[in-house]
């Protein structure tokens, strides 16, 4: 078995850990660093519910080597819970009821969080693009279009005071 | 399901990636991935070595010249949906990436990767063919250019040689006044295409000037419907024209067999879909 010792940040913090070459980072980040909001689906890119942040951008994890992140920043639903767009997502989605079981959430959180970022008026269209690549099983996404909205809502109240 | 084991390098030059391939046997080149690493999950490829491109450097380049646009082998598809310079002189490229799977997708996937995987369902393909696009392929031995439009030969089959990288796609500028015709059918946005059309017309004193369609995701491999353009050059853009190039396009496809539609089906939904994406590309009413 092939492995490599790997160093990279990871939620603000330098780590050093030895990876096997065909490990994926989903894996990676739930087995040796126990963060376990990073949900593993389908393992080949269609549900998002792995989806990290990697050097600034949303990626999915299942579908990075881990060995690829020597060197890169990553960083996992757990260090975002300090962020202003997290919270008013979080808590759109629980006002909206936007999930059931749960196991899309950090996935869809992740793809929303980049929307916001980029567009702080999406229309509905637009959010159910976004979204086009997480999948959930138990809503039937109407709640969680309504969330997003919502909280790109309260960002924009937000930015305006 | 997890991949099988395999030997990982990180390239650090175009050099040194082109080496390693001539080199190893069973070797593959990882760009961005999302093709690649989820064929190696699902253990559909099994290679000794994978070569990771990402760092190296210069790869990532878009460069928009009077002629043609060329395109790096690490430019990702969201790099390429951000540069407008790029969409304006590409517009059929522009208006396809928003169904190039999805926003995490397309922040790691590139353009040069798409095409040197060759799936049948994917846009990049279709658009290359569409286009003309030149596609550069570069080994130890050297670099050889081969027209997109003998480059695709099958179902993930293409003229790239193990040992060879695919390393510049260069598409040429659409002309003044050139429209974008593109629209796919698929079970949700970004997901693979069952069928679609790409292609660009050009519509110059009243008659078409140009018209390149091609049909993909329902085809091993992306084809351009030259039945259809013959029927359009010359002929002045109307309605009528639109029913007798719908019909051409399903009478020129032949749709692989799926659990999920018959071939006659297929058809049926091509017709439906040019008559749509050429009502719009020719600025009718929609029907």
């Amino acid at each position: 078995m092939s492995e490599d010792t790997i160093r990279f940040t990871l939620n603000g913090r330098d780590v050093s850990v030895p990876a096997t070459t065909r490990g994926h980072l989903g894996d990676l980040l739930r087995h040796e660093f126990g963060e376990t909001g990073t949900h593993i689906g389908c393992e080949h890119g269609v549900c998002g519910a792995c989806n990290v942040v990697m050097d600034g951008v949303v990626v999915r994890s299942c579908l990075t080597l881990a060995v690829q992140v020597d060197g890169a920043e990553i960083e996992t639903i757990e260090h975002l819970g300090s962020d202003h767009d997290v919270a008013a997502l979080q808590n759109a989605f629980v006002a909206r009821n936007a999930f059931q079981c749960g196991y899309c959430t950090p996935g869809m959180i992740m793809t929303a969080r980049e929307l916001l970022a980029g567009n702080t008026a999406p229309r509905r269209e637009e959010i159910r693009d976004a979204i086009s690549g997480n999948l959930c099983r138990c809503t039937g996404y109407q709640a969680i279009v309504e969330a997003i909205s919502d909280a790109a809502e309260t960002l924009r109240e937000m930015a305006d005071e | 399901m997890k991949s099988a084991n395999f030997a990982y390098i990180r390239a650090t030059s175009l050099d040194h990636a082109l080496s390693t391939l001539a080199n190893t046997e069973d070797a593959i080149v990882l760009a961005g991935g999302q093709s690649l690493v989820a064929a190696l999950n699902l253990r559909l490829q099994v290679p000794e070595l994978v070569v990771d491109i990402n760092h190296v450097p210069g790869l990532d380049q878009i460069e928009i010249g009077d002629d043609e646009v060329r395109i790096g082998p690490l430019v990702r598809h969201a790099q390429l949906m951000a540069s407008d310079e790029a969409t304006k002189a590409l517009p059929l490229i522009g208006k396809a990436l928003p169904h190039v799977a999805h926003p995490a997708i397309r922040n790691r996937g590139t353009t040069c990767g798409s095409l040197a995987y060759g799936d049948p369902a994917a846009e990049m393909p279709a658009c290359a063919v569409a286009l003309g696009a030149t596609l550069v392929l570069a080994s130890t031995d050297g670099t050889r250019e081969v027209a997109a439009r003998e480059f695709f030969e099958g179902l993930y089959e293409t003229q790239r040689a193990p040992h060879e990288m695919l390393i510049e796609a260069r598409f040429p500028v659409a002309p003044k006044g050139a429209r974008p015709v593109f629209d796919e059918v698929a079970a949700r946005r970004g997901d693979f295409a069952t069928l679609g059309l790409a292609g660009q017309i050009h519509v110059d004193s009243g008659v078409i000037a140009a018209f390149d369609l091609v049909a993909f995701g329902s085809e091993p491999a992306p084809l351009l419907l030259e039945n259809v353009a013959d029927i359009a050059l010359g002929k002045a853009p109307n309605p009528g024209l639109i029913t007798d190039l719908s019909q051409a396009v399903a009478d020129q496809v032949h749709p692989m067999e799926s659990p999920l539609a018959t071939p006659q089906m297929r058809r049926r939904q091509y017709r439906a879909l040019a008559e749509r994406c050429l009502h719009a590309a020719m600025e009718f009413a929609d029907v």
